[in-house]
């Protein structure tokens, strides 16, 4: 175990497996939704045979371009959208299985911050009770919840005597965001799902609400699912990073394996299309080109080979796999240049 | 001073001990604060206050009976033997009669639009929360009723089943439910779809927490402000179902009936004739105001 990811060791009474227990399993999950007047049966493989493993005390960092799949993950994860296929693991017990934890229990214990600081407070209601509704449908008292919610609201920087009484539109979009992540943390979550939670900030505000988190997460205990487009941010706040394109998982290792050595085409052409501000750096030509293909009917084999410099006709005729993944510190990506056996011309020269 | 400095700021829980139970103004708090600034819905509110206590109180406000008949004293013009507005074709005191009248008006007003809230607004709410199946089963009932003209309904209805007030409440509810539930359906659909109503059920609560706590504050308002401006059409409608004989049926007074009984005299006694059609045109339009104003009032957000 490296020394960046050493965890400090965990203690919470809700703990079931220990700290090598993984916070959670993904097995398979795939969700596809239908797509009317594209043709019969005709559907967006949103979230297609995703697996991977969130380590407790964790941040895994969850990237990819805009319909790759990521809010539905999300969703998915939380059971807000049902998964089509697929196992969920939640420390050790399997979730909406017979002998498992129920999709309440999971909702419990994993939380989630939205995007849209706007929308996702009710523009009805003062935003402690916005951060107190929690608690309270989970058979908190009225007062009690409330209470709660005012010594949330201090954990995330705002002072409940100021902010509390206020409706959502006399914030401004930090002070929302913040509200959001109050209201997240109401529930005492184990685990929190950060979906695009700081790209509609500014950058100041983003590093202050980044800050933040990490505190939150430090003196928490918290495991985070951090969804982004934003690599400079997911580099910033992830141990691991998680990289998705069209529903699948391309690459998956040690934020800093992946930024300093991206092994997948795609990853790549991401980290090159970061703006550099070193004027000698600076790149004429597209990393990538082209759009994404349409996920309604996917390119046959490697689903990246339509944008790929090194396409070949291995990568149309199969479907790289993820390599073997085996822990922590594991770095693997799906290419066939990565598998020597695949018969990639370039196959092995990393 | 900034967000970092109050986390970090060591007397920040202290502080937060000390401080005084903090004041929330509601949003119901916050409507009436404006409405407090808002003088013509205010002076028209009054009027409309009046009016229901003058419907309330009639029998103490009354000068004479309503139904007491006199053959000698038929459309008296105004001031005759202490009648102070005439008497109508039949020698009755036109004020009594107005006064009393307002009592039928009102409740044919209010009372279907009121069982329009209940019944339309649960139902749109229903068809908009739970989508799907429902939604269409419930959207395309109310669809059928949308296809006719409203006074063409109410007065259909009303035929059927015959005149009368009970029946005229009815037919009028009929007539609301579907415009009722189209615009509580559109409210709760859009709010349903917002990312508070997911967090929501990702903080684990069931249907009917949400439904009472995130989805009923937002689309009230745009029921409540509707149905305000439904009041005075139905007090219009019910006037005309009165009219055609549908609604409520003579010697009650009512102001719809009673415009359609006066009509004959309208050569004789044209001012007599119109007063019911004054004190609809009065009702309806201070309704109308004040629906207007609390709309305005209730427009808070952003």
């Amino acid at each position: 175990m490296s020394a960046a990811l050493d965890i400090k060791p965990y203690v919470d009474v809700r703990d079931r497996g220990g700290s090598a227990q993984p916070m959670l399993i993904v097995r398979d999950l795939k969700r596809h939704f239908r797509v009317k007047g594209a043709g019969k049966g005709a559907v967006v493989r949103a979230v297609d045979g995703i697996s991977f493993t969130l380590f407790k005390g964790e941040t895994l960092g969850v990237v990819g371009e805009s319909g790759c799949g990521k809010s539905t993950l999300a969703r998915v994860l939380l059971h807000l959208v049902e998964p089509d296929s697929g196992e969920l693991v939640f420390d050790g017990d399997a979730v909406a299985a017979p002998d498992g934890i129920s999709v309440a229990e999971l909702r419990r214990q994993v939380q989630m911050v939205f995007q849209d600081s706007y929308s996702s407070l009710n523009p009805r209601m003062p935003v402690q009770d916005s951060v107190a509704f929690g608690p309270m449908v989970n058979g908190r008292s009225k007062s009690e919840s409330r209470r709660l919610a005012q010594e949330i609201l201090i954990k995330v920087g705002l002072r409940p005597d100021l902010f509390g009484p206020r409706y959502p539109h006399e914030l401004s979009g930090g002070q929302k965001q913040r509200v959001n992540i109050a209201r997240a943390l109401a529930m005492n979550p184990r685990m929190v799902i950060l979906d695009e939670a700081v790209s509609a900030l500014d950058k100041s505000v983003e590093a202050q609400v980044l800050n933040l988190l990490r505190e939150l997460k430090r003196t928490l205990n918290l495991t985070y699912l951090f969804i982004s487009h934003d690599l400079n941010v997911v580099r910033y706040i992830s141990d691991r990073v998680l990289v998705m394109y069209l529903g699948q998982v391309v690459e998956l290792g040690p934020a800093s394996l992946v930024f300093s050595e991206a092994r997948h085409p795609y990853t790549q052409a991401l980290l090159g299309s970061r703006l550099s501000m070193d004027a000698r750096q600076r790149v004429d030509a597209p990393p990538l080109v082209g759009d994404p293909p349409s996920p309604i009917n996917p390119p046959s084999g490697c689903r990246f080979r339509t944008r790929c410099p090194n396409a070949e006709g291995v990568c149309e005729a199969k479907m790289p796999e993820l390599g073997a993944w085996d822990g922590r510190d594991s770095h693997v990506a799906a290419c066939h240049m990565q598998d020597p056996a695949s018969g990639h011309s370039k196959a092995g020269l990393h | 001073m900034s967000d970092q400095a109050i986390l970090s700021a060591p007397g920040a829980a202290a502080e937060y001990d000390s401080a005084p139970a903090t004041k929330v103004r509601g949003y119901w708090q916050s409507v009436a604060y404006r409405l407090s600034h808002d003088w013509i819905t205010l002076i028209f509110g009054a009027v409309v206050l009046v009016i229901i206590l003058i419907a309330v109180f009639a029998p103490l406000l009354a000068p004479f009976d309503p139904y007491a008949q006199s053959i000698v004293g038929r459309l008296k013009p105004m001031g005759w033997r202490g009648h102070p507005l005439g008497t109508d074709e039949l020698g009755r005191d036109m004020l009594s009669r107005l006064i009393y009248g307002g009592r039928i008006s009102l409740i044919m007003g209010l009372a279907p639009v009121a069982i329009a809230v209940m019944i339309g607004g649960t139902l749109g709410v229903i068809g908009g929360f739970a989508g799907k199946v429902a939604n269409t089963a419930i959207m395309r009932t109310m669809d059928v009723f949308y296809a006719f003209p409203s006074i063409l309904l109410a007065v259909a209805i009303s035929g059927a089943m015959g005149g009368g007030i009970f029946n005229g409440i009815i037919s009028l509810s009929l007539v609301f439910i579907p415009a009722m539930c189209r615009v509580a359906e559109t409210a709760t659909s859009q709010v349903k779809n917002l990312d508070y109503i997911e967090a929501a059920r990702a903080s684990g609560a069931g249907t009917f927490a949400i439904i009472r706590h995130h989805v009923l504050g937002n689309v009230l308002g745009p029921v409540f402000i509707y149905a305000s401006s439904l009041v005075s059409v139905s007090i219009l409608l019910a006037s005309g179902l009165s009219f055609l004989g549908l609604g409520v049926q003579p010697p009650e007074p009512d102001w719809g009936l009673m415009l359609s009984t006066l009509r004959q005299s309208i050569y004789v006694d044209p001012l007599g004739c119109a007063m019911p059609g004054i004190a609809i045109f009065i009702t309806s339009i201070c309704f109308n105001l004040v629906s207007d104003g609390v709309r305005a009032a209730m427009d808070v957000r952003i």
